[in-house]
């Protein structure tokens, strides 16, 4: 068992792993045992939640907007362009809306959580917090993990919203389609189980996302320099474990939630 | 009911490294209530690092450390945080949280430990602050605050839960000599008002002349000196004269 161990890159992400474990854990039972400072909370939801909706919004409604026009495209040289409504639909509820928001997300939020607690660090201010008696986890990682596992799915829902809205006003309006057709058929190939499998996802990359970034800034060390490249390494690692996890994701909630049928 | 230890601090052969480098061969310290101890040494010479250890910063890599009679070098996180809420910390650059405001800074020990009424906590923030002549600075945030009132702001969220002892880091580097008369002043009023055990790590003589009760001299890892103000200045010892004249032996 040596062998895998001999590779520095091996070490090094199975160090990464375990720490990300540990702080998950420790985040968890501090959750469990009650040790949620609500004030703190409430305020980053605002800051993750509210202040991500921009940002949410916007990708929703020009993802919705290109992903309609190029279906049509398509669809309609094979005379189907109602079917324009329901492709969209569940690409969006199973893919798209979740794996977008959670990038945008991590690249606003993640970095955001990794700067602010990375500063901190290397300020001295998370040593000050422990001098002072208060656990930097309990203090830092729970508001934040449990705003954004509060805010994440309710985005995901939004960029959704907004998407199959702006989708709806592509298709019928500009595009042509007739909007009985679009919506009809829409409404019978969605089902609530595409919608869960949206929150699901959102709420894993809701994990990702404040896990990797807390960790990332509760390990920086070297000054400015240091903040930099751990706020960059929180984006780049996050963005791309969403992109991982949701593969094996899509295929575990497959399993769960089959394609097709009635709910 | 057994009687308090007579040392607040005991602290046995603690030795430590990082990345391979000895900072600390094993040190040995007592430090009995109500002393101010100043602890001298070169810069990087590890003070900073003995001083951590000893609110459970660092987890020492061999040795004891012993605060009012509880060893806690193998402590947890959770299980240090009661050794933590009897000693204040005054980090070298004040450590002030810089999304807060002076007086969210001083009162957030005070409500961190469940303090309620809103009342008593202005009234004890202000105590603080008045103790530390920063008063009508409340509502100042930390990056419009100078060197000086950012250490005075920290000190004042050290003391407001009254702790028997009190770490200090370089609490004059860097500042003017008027400020770090301030500080200094500062120090000795916590001493005298207070009645608390401070640990004030050091390179500056000044300050040292003007606190201290007594003085120990870190050098290579271990105490090389340990007594009164009066002895370090008699000493013929060429490491303590050295230092104390601000010497080096560094060809020109």
């Amino acid at each position: 068992m040596k062998f895998p161990y001999s590779f520095p890159l091996t070490r090094a992400f199975s160090l990464y792993l375990g720490q990300i474990v540990f702080l998950t854990g420790e985040t968890f039972s501090s959750i469990f045992l009650g040790r949620i400072r609500w004030r703190l909370v409430l305020n980053q939801i605002v800051e993750i939640g509210f202040g991500s909706q921009a940002v949410v919004i916007i990708t929703g409604i020009f993802t919705g907007a290109v992903f309609t026009a190029q279906i049509f495209f398509q669809f309609n040289a094979l005379n189907m362009s109602t079917a324009v409504g329901p492709v969209v639909s569940i690409a969006l509820c199973r893919e798209l809306g979740p794996v977008l928001t959670g990038l945008m997300v991590a690249g606003r939020v993640g970095a955001a959580i990794c700067a602010e607690i990375g500063t901190m660090k290397v300020t001295e201010q998370i040593d000050a917090l422990r001098a002072l008696a208060v656990n930097p986890v309990d203090y830092l990682v729970v508001p934040r993990a449990v705003a954004m596992m509060i805010s994440m799915p309710l985005l995901v829902g939004e960029c959704i919203f907004f998407a199959l809205t702006a989708s709806y006003y592509i298709a019928t309006r500009i595009l042509n389609v007739n909007s009985v057709f679009f919506m009809q058929h829409m409404w019978f190939y969605t089902h609530t189980k595409d919608m869960v499998m949206a929150l699901t996802k959102g709420f894993v990359f809701a994990l990702i996302v404040v896990f990797v970034g807390c960790q990332q800034g509760l390990t920086t060390s070297n000054g400015a320099v240091g903040v930099g490249r751990s706020t960059t390494e929180a984006v780049v690692i996050s963005s791309l474990t969403i992109l991982m996890i949701n593969f094996f994701l899509t295929m575990a909630l497959n399993i769960i939630f089959p394609a097709g049928g009635k709910f | 009911m057994t009687s308090p230890a007579k040392n607040l601090i005991e602290v046995r052969d603690l030795r430590q490294s990082f990345s391979g480098q000895e900072i600390l061969r094993g040190v040995n310290l007592d430090i009995p209530r109500g002393e101010t101890i100043v602890l001298l040494g070169q810069s990087g010479g590890g003070k900073s690092v003995f001083l951590r250890h000893l609110i459970g910063l660092i987890p020492p890599l061999s040795g004891s450390i012993k605060i009012d009679g509880e060893e806690i070098a193998h402590l947890d996180e959770r299980q240090l945080e009661p050794i933590r809420r009897k000693i204040g910390m005054l980090f070298q650059d004040g450590a002030l949280f810089d999304s807060m405001t002076v007086f969210e800074n001083v009162a957030f020990p005070l409500r961190e430990r469940g303090e309620r009424s809103e009342k008593i906590v202005r009234e004890k923030v202000a105590r603080s602050l008045e103790l530390v002549s920063l008063e009508g600075q409340d509502q100042k945030m930390p990056s419009n605050l100078s060197g000086g009132m950012r250490k005075r702001a920290a000190l004042a969220r050290a003391i407001i839960t009254e702790p028997a002892c009190i770490l200090y880091d370089e609490p004059t580097a860097g500042l003017d000599p008027i400020v770090s008369d301030t500080i200094n002043k500062l120090i000795r009023r916590m001493q005298s008002q207070l009645k608390v055990t401070s640990i004030v790590v050091t390179h500056d003589m000044i300050s040292t002349n003007y606190i201290a009760d007594r003085v120990a001299l870190l050098r290579e890892g271990r105490i090389h000196f340990d007594g009164s103000l009066a002895n370090l200045h008699s000493s013929t010892d060429p490491v303590i004269t050295d230092f104390i004249e601000g010497r080096s032996h560094e060809i020109d």
